[in-house]
């Protein structure tokens, strides 16, 4: 069976190298602050007790005042899983690092929470659209997105030359 | 902080190499945007429902010559109507259903689901069209051979059903290729696809009684 880390008990394994990186634990994950993020994924993964060798999800949530971007991590070595999460302040540019240079998996969930969140991942080597095509006005999944008028749309658009 | 050796590791892992040396997929990506966003420009109005013979062509039924010839190459082409295979929702399971052997679609002639539009006459769009599959569609569309014909099944095909309101749904195949049967249900029964496909041969028949061509845009 897999072990999955308490808040408190993941927090003090963040703590011991980044004393002051940890904002809050909640009961089974841990918030930090938002600029350390690669650090300490990096710290995750290389650590040979923690060992987070799988990130098996990136997604983030729209709370209106800022996106939580939420990591769920897990070591298949010590089968043992965390949840690391983040938070990205404000609706014109929020912003979390990029962790595809940790894990390679990360690339198409990013650009996922990219399209459809519209949190960008700093550090992306190709940070673009993946579900919407290009073009798209806004970012579907956010809370103030409520509907996409495709008449308005349609009216509005220009006929291309190619 | 993490100590002088590790950050000397990870700074050669950071530096990662360009993806896109020699071909930039961006392009592409930017060209199909700017088909989707053509396709939807040109999609502000429904097709008009087929079968009506309002739409046909100027000088059709003075060229076509009503005898007893017509009701063979009828009884031809709606006994032989082979559909196109593609599938693209949870409708396309009821429709491979329908091909299987329980509810058997041999029986009208239609077993042969062509892997190629060329070869095809029926095309059955099976569920919900995004805008970003639409301009396969209208290609899938234009690349059979006349004469052809459409039925949306599935209310969502027909009109987008559940999913009118969303972010990327075509509201209704009909605004991007004109359909001449519509099935509803979410997904219909076999029985309601087979039920709509014996309308379509009714269909057909009556336009060639009529001296109507299927009309093409």
């Amino acid at each position: 069976m897999t072990r999955s880390f308490t808040g408190d008990e993941f927090a003090a394994a963040i703590r011991r190298s980044f004393p002051g990186a940890v904002i809050q634990s909640e009961r089974d994950a841990v918030v930090v602050q938002r600029e350390a993020v690669r650090d300490i994924c990096f710290y995750l993964r290389d650590n040979p007790e923690l060992q987070f060798d799988f990130l098996s999800s990136v997604t983030a949530t729209d709370y209106v005042d800022y996106f939580e971007v939420v990591y769920h991590l897990f070591s298949i070595a010590h089968n043992h899983s965390a949840v690391l999460k983040a938070w990205a302040e404000g609706r014109t540019n929020p912003w979390v690092p990029s962790v595809v240079a940790v894990w390679k998996g990360a690339d198409l969930q990013e650009r996922e929470m990219w399209d459809l969140l519209g949190v960008r991942c700093e550090g992306h080597p190709n940070l673009k659209r993946i579900m919407m095509w290009e073009g798209y006005p806004g970012h579907p999944l956010r809370k103030d997105f409520l509907e996409f008028d495709h008449r308005t749309f349609q009216a509005a658009l220009q006929p291309t030359e190619s | 902080m993490a100590d002088a050796a590790d950050m000397e590791r990870r700074d050669v892992e950071l530096s990662m190499p360009p993806l896109f040396q020699y071909y930039d997929p961006r392009e592409d990506e930017a060209l199909e945007g700017r088909n989707i966003m053509d396709l939807m420009r040109r999609s502000e109005e429904p097709y008009p429902d087929m079968g009506t013979g309002i739409y046909m062509e100027d000088g059709v039924p003075q060229n076509v010559a009503v005898a007893a010839l017509d009701d063979v190459l009828t009884w031809a082409r709606k006994s032989s109507m082979w559909p196109a295979m593609f599938g693209l929702a949870c409708c396309a399971i009821e429709m491979i259903t329908t091909g299987a052997s329980r509810f058997d679609i041999s029986r009208f002639g239609m077993e042969i689901f062509r892997a190629s539009p060329r070869q095809a006459d029926l095309m059955i769009v099976a569920g919900w069209v995004t805008w970003k599959m639409a301009p396969v569609v209208r290609r899938i569309y234009d690349q059979m051979a006349e004469p052809k014909w459409v039925v949306a099944m599935g209310v969502s095909a027909m009109s987008g059903g559940p999913f009118v309101d969303t972010y990327s749904v075509v509201p209704g195949v009909n605004l991007i290729v004109p359909v001449d049967v519509y099935i509803p249900g979410c997904p219909p029964r076999p029985e309601a696809l087979l039920a709509g496909l014996m309308r379509l041969q009714d269909r057909v028949e009556r336009q060639q009684r009529a001296g109507l061509s299927n009309q093409t845009r």
